[in-house]
């Protein structure tokens, strides 16, 4: 493999890996502008019913919002079709969030007195700013027949598709057959596009996108291959999915089979499929209410290389030498009165070509030892708890562990890239209407990622603070 | 974490924390009092007067439901109806919530406490039962959608909820639920009765000869919130609003659909006449398959009334895909 498809491959499949000299902190104010998630007054203005009738705090699902979602954005009252609505109605909701935030880092890699990104500094920011912008439009074409296409863009207005797809629901009248294609978000139990925090630190699942890092000190290792290819159980992936549930939502089980490019459009990377399962169970328990424990499972592989280049770039849909990972957990959500609880077992292992950003045609690189890259395995515990004084009022808590179990080298300290991610905030809504959503933010996150210093291979800590109005209409 | 750096964070959190709530102040609260934004549009219609006259109910009265080993309380009903129900039904529950003006089929008035959906005599107040079924069954054509997802004891709570609206349910028990004998074997002869009573009872007049709802009173008809009204199609319709069943249907014909022009016949026909009334009534979902309708149309006449509805089926999303 001639050392220009090698940097080919590197810049396709592992182009953070260039990047990741500025590393989380790039990472942090990124993830700020992508924000994308759901909560839809073009359906409560359809239906008239206040958006606490769907989210238990939005975007945040309730039963009945779930429920609702699964039949296909139906009330199931023979009135879901367009063509019982006003002929001037048209359901597009957008969703931006003015405010105030402060994000820190500490050891970020800045340029030294021995030049260029040779040492470490905290880089603090704060100010006024706004987030990215989602206009969704979504509904019924028919009834039986919805929809959900979400140009996105983040605060520069630089809009890409969050989601793009069609559904046929309730096939030959049975809520158990429903097939959805297009791009979609999976149907993640905890969904990270209806996440209740914000932030840059919290914004996102950190569960979800968790990749191990190859070795420590990337500077202090030149040559060191030091991020993985591109993959979150939390980024919306473009396939086809099977969803079926019972009348009442307790049952829910889908699979969907995707094509293995992390959601990216035109497909870029090679001609691998992935597939992704899930399964869950609601039930009541006495007067608590409805408690639901579901597994889900996410089996993929992606390319190592690509077969062609063109002056040493990789040809888009080459790619091969397909290597596998998965990603699998349990989840509980829990309802006690007003306080819900959400608990989340994780666990990842990724091909050690992969967990190594290694072309599969080439030996897996050794550590200082001689011993070759291993697969590298994990786990993850995320416990989200909320408190509802009242459908204006809640309060949110979170708690997120990522532990690695097996390194990429045996040299790897041990607890090398483990992660925690502390979050706490509220949100209070205003008003309850069926025509808006307004709520203020307040939000606080702190993570730790243990040893990962680009140069002194020491913990590196985030955190952001955020203050603002998050509006839809 | 240096304490300088600590105490600046705390008082930037404090900020994020109490600027919003002084903001928030100025905002009007929606949802604990009865005030209606100012920009909200009038009510499409008043309560009746005399249900303006009616006897304040005592809100604070705990009410209770009962459904089979589910007792509902009205303090945690509360709770629920003011995160699902207020849009439409209002915060007084007299149907005029801030979305009831949008809607052709006015919301339930819970004050004047007239429900469509009962197995009690016309005029009389259903059983909590009732109440019960319709939130989980919903009602069909019209906004009202199915709430089985919540849980049973949170649709028993609601409905408890719901009572305190009215005086009436402090005065007045529920009546007596009719009764519903066995239904008789499906033949021939039931369907062709029923479809000679049809004729008698002057069902027609309001749900046309073939049951589309178009009869000569149709565009007459208002319901009693005077807003009009239009007789069940049952050649599109695949649920009735208040259940699915023969049994409900019977039901619908003996009890009335009260606030509707839909009366009761209880006084009028037999037993066995209801019943054959709805073994015909059956027929006429022409797009709805059912052993009614698979006799009927082993008949050259049933046929041929059959397949002729049927080429005036709409695909529009109104018609035969519903």
């Amino acid at each position: 493999m001639s050392l220009l498809l090698k940097a080919a491959v590197k810049e396709k499949f592992f182009g953070f890996a260039s990047c990741l000299p500025f590393g989380a902190l790039a990472f942090v104010f990124l993830f700020a502008n992508v924000r994308s998630a759901s909560a839809l007054p073009a359906f409560a203005r359809k239906y008239g019913m206040p958006c606490s009738s769907c989210h238990e705090a939005w975007p945040k699902l309730s039963p009945f919002g779930q429920a609702f979602k699964d039949n296909g954005y139906q009330m199931g009252n023979d009135r879901d079709a367009p063509i019982f609505q006003n002929p001037a109605y048209w359901p597009v909701t957008f969703r931006i969030t003015p405010n105030w935030h402060r994000e820190s880092q500490d050891r970020t890699l800045v340029d030294g007195p021995n030049g260029f990104l040779t040492t470490e500094g905290q880089v603090t920011i704060h100010g006024f700013d706004w987030s990215g912008l989602d206009f969704h439009t979504a509904g019924t074409l028919a009834k039986n027949f919805s929809f959900y296409v979400l140009p996105s863009s983040d605060n520069t207005a630089s809009f890409h598709f969050e989601s793009v797809w069609a559904r046929v629901d309730n096939i030959l009248g049975s809520s158990w057959l429903n097939i959805k294609l297009g791009k979609f978000e999976l149907d993640n139990l905890l969904s990270e596009k209806r996440i209740l925090t914000i932030t840059n630190v919290a914004g996102v699942y950190a569960n979800y996108h968790f990749q191990p890092l190859v070795s420590p000190g990337s500077l202090a290792a030149p040559g060191a291959v030091t991020e993985s290819y591109t993959f979150g159980i939390g980024d919306n992936q473009v396939g086809l999915e099977y969803m079926g549930h019972s009348k009442n939502d307790r049952t829910r089980v889908s699979a969907s089979l995707l094509s293995s490019q992390d959601g990216q459009p035109g497909l870029p990377n090679g001609r691998g499929y992935s597939g992704f399962f899930t399964a869950s169970q609601a039930f009541q328990l006495g007067s608590l209410g409805v408690q639901r424990v579901g597994a889900f499972a996410y089996i993929g592989n992606m390319p190592t290389y690509f077969q062609f280049t063109q002056n040493g770039v990789g040809v888009p849909g080459t790619g091969i030498g397909n290597k596998s990972f998965y990603r699998d957990g349990l989840i509980g959500m829990w309802y006690i009165k007003k306080l819900d609880i959400t608990t989340m077992y994780f666990h990842g292992w990724d091909n050690a070509f992969l967990g190594s950003n290694t072309p599969s045609t080439s030996p897996l690189p050794t550590d200082a030892n001689g011993a070759p890259a291993r697969a590298p395995t994990w786990n993850g515990a995320l416990i989200e708890t909320h408190y509802n004084f009242n459908p204006q009022l809640i309060l949110i808590n979170r708690y997120e562990a990522i532990r690695m179990s097996r390194q990429v080298f045996a040299t790897n300290p041990g607890n090398f890239g483990n992660e925690d991610v502390l979050t706490f905030g509220w949100r209070y809504y205003p008003f309850i209407s069926s025509r808006a959503g307004f709520a203020f933010h307040n939000e606080y996150a702190i993570m730790r990622r243990r040893e990962a210093s680009p140069v002194t291979a020491q913990d590196l800590t985030t955190s952001s603070l955020l203050a603002g109005f998050d509006f839809d209409f | 974490m240096s304490l300088l750096k600590i105490t600046k964070l705390g008082a930037a959190l404090l900020a994020s924390i109490v600027l919003p709530f002084a903001v928030s102040a100025q905002q009007p609260q929606s949802q604990q009092g009865s005030a209606q934004p100012a920009t909200q549009p009038a009510p499409a219609q008043q309560p009746p007067p005399a249900e303006k006259a009616a006897v304040a109910p005592n809100r604070n009265a705990p009410m209770e439901s009962h459904i089979g080993k589910y007792s509902g309380h009205s303090a945690a009903g509360r709770q629920l109806y003011f995160r699902y129900c207020w849009g439409c039904h209002g915060f007084r529950g007299d149907g005029n919530g801030e979305n009831a003006p949008y809607l052709n089929i006015l919301p339930r008035n819970f004050v004047a406490a007239t429900f469509k959906c009962r197995s009690t005599p016309t005029g009389t107040l259903p059983l909590d039962q009732d109440l019960y079924n319709s939130l989980e069954r919903g009602l069909n054509n019209s906004n009202m959608p199915s709430w089985i997802t919540l849980t049973s004891q949170n649709r028993a709570d609601l409905i408890a909820f719901i009572k305190t609206f009215s005086p009436r349910w402090q005065t007045e028990k529920a009546g007596d639920p009719i009764n519903v004998p066995a239904e008789p074997a499906l033949t021939l002869q039931s369907i062709k009765h029923g479809q000679e009573l049809f004729q008698k009872l002057e069902c027609w007049k309001c749900h046309g000869q073939e049951g589309r709802g178009d009869g000569p009173s149709a565009s007459t008809l208002t319901d009693s919130n005077d807003q009009p009204i239009r007789p069940y199609n049952f050649t599109t319709g695949s649920r009735f609003k208040c259940g699915v069943t023969n049994r409900d249907l019977y039901k619908i014909f003996l009890t009335g659909v009260d606030g509707t022009p839909m009366p009761s016949f209880g006084d009028v026909v037999k037993p066995e006449e209801a019943w054959d009334l709805v073994h015909y009534l059956r027929t006429l979902q022409v797009n709805k398959k059912s052993p009614e309708l698979a006799l009927w149309m082993s008949t050259s006449e049933g046929a041929a009334i059959v397949s002729a509805q049927k080429i005036r089926g709409t695909p529009t999303g109104a018609g035969i895909n519903q």
